[in-house]
């Protein structure tokens, strides 16, 4: 069982990796393929190529603002360089993604604090529970001790998903029938200081952004954490990551969504999820453009291990449909 | 919820209101304002093309007649245009067969098929008086089976017990059974959410759509959902004869453009659309409707049918004899107008169905939840003679009274002037009738608080 797990760590053999990125390729496959036919095609570089590259980006959920600033980096790239083939714009529009998105891959590390509190917000819906159980099996794939806590109090059997997670994880859930999300996961922070927990994993209920009063609540569950774990001279108080999960198969909402969840609790973080649907992730780049939040981990599949740190060069490269 | 797109529309017909008639140019300014709108709240790229095609076919061809000018004889055509796109009427749920109607659940994963199966059940129970069978086909995801229980309970719908160990077909078929046997008039079945990719999956479903033959299938889907709406539901449309769409989340502030594009793209009806987290949150999907709101027309009558739902009509009544005869209103009645309210979801949810203009001038007179529950702590903090006779209400009492609430004096006072105000304007109602009323009104919007 160890050796399994072992695999899930950050430095996991080549052939898991190529499977897993393989994995992420083919859920990016339709932006990747469709831009390889373009570019593939040879010919010059004119206003068409670019009006079809506007299409495939907005297409790939990039969004106007982020798709503009690309063709003008193209652009520029292409008078820079002196480009003239459509078969050279691939490595630079490879070039200005990178560049879009490489400020976003900052892996979360957790040895700074113990216990080290991740609360996980988001829209309902996102995969915000099952993201939880997976993060407890990469962070168990380190080698640290995790403990859940249930604080989605309000979604019927939220409660039960989560200790089902904890199960197969073997790891310990903090819950209440029916209790305030705020107290369940105070619990859940001191009895992770009491056991020497390394990570603790808050869920919360899912809530819109137009919903005043549960963006009101989420805001006092962060303040109730900060008081479980108060900010000593070597460290701040806890939460010491908030997390944003955002379905990839959101459109340009999630930029409201990263807004409106920044603004109420000081996100730091991102989990992209279902990438592995026919959805093009493009909105990172709209992300990237607009908020610039490290994206923590991105989500390609079902399995318990296919929830991965965000690379940019994999992103893009995956994206574009480069080789190796 | 759509507002972006009202405002930007809103934009470009102010626009083309100083022009003196509609030429090929402006309505081309025009028009890529309308793509980029449609575009920036999600419509996929093939609808919004073909749709803007198809305004400014219509546009082009449309005489500008009588006392319209060129602004509105747009607004007309992208009106009917969203209207045509989005489905000309609005379609009720078919249960035409031998009971039990089986209703099939479809999506992706995190659509909200489980909620929207307990509040479909709820609104078939209340507004059809059917009897309903609830079952979760969903042996997948950790405790969706016990999701969907617990809703049950909660809405008090009978539910057909499974398990994870089970296969899904084989729940569905002694579901089925039940419902047969048990007399249920519909039977709603729930199932995993799958990605259109996932040929397994697709394929299980297909199964369970030929073992079950259900009348209506729906594919639910989240109304923030991108571009990608298009490939989703192509896909599920090939793989099951879909009957209807329900679009759920519409309460976010996502602009809907998914609507659009599901409806484009499976050419099926969307049939309901879920409005809030509360199980009564599922509402008939108005196209008509739908498309006044993206015009900035505002989504009157659905408030209006909202309000009649959700505010007792008995205590209604009584308040509308209180008023009638111009005094005892007191602060009791006050706050069981502010309950009423809160129970429409609040100032927020209303005024996302106002028009356009009306919602950014309510916007800006700070009324506000939070305004709204202090009020409420307010009342609540003074004793039931007070409430009754608010002259009662001096210096110390509102001390008192502000301790005990956890405001200011100051919150105190505004209350009771705006209670004073609410008093007057209940005594006018009742001597010189709403049109007097409506002019004080419009006097004293401006300063409302």
């Amino acid at each position: 069982m160890f050796g399994f797990l072992k695999k899930s760590a950050p430095d996991q053999p080549a052939p898991e990796k190529t499977s897993w990125l393989g994995r992420l390729k083919s859920g990016l496959a339709r932006t990747g393929s469709q831009l390889a036919d373009l570019f593939g095609r040879g010919g010059r570089i004119d206003d068409d190529l670019y009006e079809e590259l506007e299409t495939i980006l907005i297409t790939a959920d990039v969004g106007m603002d982020a798709t503009r600033f690309l063709l003008a980096e193209l652009r520029h790239q292409v008078k820079l360089q002196h480009l003239t083939e459509a078969g050279q714009l691939k490595e630079a529009l490879a070039h200005s993604l990178l560049k879009l998105l490489a400020p976003l891959a900052r892996p979360l590390e957790t040895a700074a604090h113990q216990p080290f509190v991740i609360m996980l917000a988001g829209v309902n819906g996102a995969g915000k529970t099952t993201s939880i159980g997976k993060l407890a099996r990469y962070f168990q794939g380190q080698g640290k001790t995790v403990l859940l806590a249930a604080g989605d109090t309000f979604r019927a059997a939220a409660r039960e998903q989560l200790m089902e997670w904890g199960a197969r994880n073997n790891v310990t859930v903090i819950s209440q029938q029916g209790g305030d999300p705020a107290a369940v996961i105070y619990d859940a922070v001191q009895a992770a200081v009491a056991r020497k927990i390394d990570v603790v994993l808050a869920d919360t209920a899912g809530r819109l952004t137009t919903q005043a009063h549960l963006m009101e609540e989420i805001k006092k569950v962060k303040r109730v954490i900060a008081k479980a774990l108060p900010a000593t001279p070597t460290s701040p108080a806890a939460p010491h990551e908030v997390l944003l999960v955002l379905d990839a198969n959101t459109g340009q909402n999630a930029l409201s969504q990263v807004k409106a969840f920044g603004d109420a609790l000081g996100v730091t973080g991102l989990i992209l999820t279902k990438l592995d649907g026919t959805a093009k992730g493009g909105v990172i780049a709209a992300i990237a453009k607009a908020h610039p939040i490290p994206v923590r981990f991105i989500g390609v599949g079902e399995g318990l291990d296919d929830l991965r740190p965000f690379v940019a060069e994999d992103f893009v490269g995956a994206l574009l449909g480069s080789d190796e | 919820m759509l507002d972006n797109l009202t405002q930007r529309l809103a934009g470009v017909i102010k626009n083309l209101r100083g022009q003196a008639r509609l030429t090929e140019n402006n309505i081309q300014d025009a028009l890529r304002e309308v793509r980029l709108a449609l575009l920036e709240a999600d419509v996929a790229l093939p609808v919004v093309k073909e749709f803007t095609a198809q305004v400014k076919r219509a546009a082009l061809g449309q005489e500008v007649i009588g006392n319209l000018n060129p602004g509105q004889a747009l607004i007309g055509v992208v009106h009917r245009e969203l209207t045509r796109l989005m489905g000309a009427t609005s379609a009720g749920i078919n249960l035409a067969t031998v009971p039990p109607a089986v209703i099939l659940m479809a999506g992706l994963q995190g659509a909200g098929k489980t909620t929207t199966s307990g509040k479909l059940a709820k609104l078939l129970r209340e507004q059809l008086k059917k009897k309903v069978l609830l079952v979760s086909c969903d042996v997948y995801r950790p405790a969706a089976i016990e999701q969907l229980r617990t809703l049950a309970q909660q809405l008090e719908i009978d539910f057909f017990p499974s398990d994870a160990g089970q296969n899904p077909r084989d729940i569905a078929l002694a579901a089925h059974d039940y419902a047969k046997k048990h007399h249920h008039d519909v039977l709603i079945v729930d199932t995993a959410g799958r990605l259109a990719i996932d040929a397994a999956m697709m394929e299980e479903i297909r199964q369970l759509h030929a073992a079950l033959g259900p009348i209506e299938t729906l594919f639910v889907v989240d109304a923030m959902t991108g571009q990608d709406a298009v490939n989703t539901a192509k896909a599920f449309g090939d793989a099951l004869p879909l009957t209807g769409v329900i679009l759920t989340k519409l309460d976010g502030d996502a602009r809907g453009g998914a609507a659009l594009s599901v409806r484009h793209i499976t050419g099926k009806p969307i049939k309901f659309v879920g409005v809030s987290e509360k199980l009564t949150g599922l509402e008939a999907f108005h196209p008509e409707r739908m498309a006044s709101r993206i015009l900035g027309m505002g989504d009157v009558l659905s408030l209006i049918e909202e309000a009649h739902r959700e505010v007792d009509q008995a205590e209604a009544e009584k308040l509308a004899r209180k008023v009638k005869s111009g005094k005892g209103f007191d602060l009791d009645d006050f706050k069981m107008q502010i309950v009423q309210m809160r129970k429409m979801g609040g100032v927020s949810a209303m005024m996302d169905k106002l028009p356009a203009q009306l919602s950014q001038a309510a916007a800006g007179s700070k009324v506000d939840d939070k305004a709204i529950s202090r009020i409420e702590g307010i009342i609540n903090s003074m004793t039931p003679q007070e409430r009754s006779q608010p002259e009662l209400i001096k210096a110390s009492r509102k001390r008192r009274i502000a301790a005990g609430a956890g405001v200011q004096v100051m919150h105190v006072n505004q209350l009771l002037n705006q209670f004073e105000q609410t008093q007057k304007m209940m005594k006018m109602f009742s001597k010189g009738g709403m049109a007097k009323m409506m002019r004080s009104m419009k006097g004293m919007l401006p300063g409302m608080r």
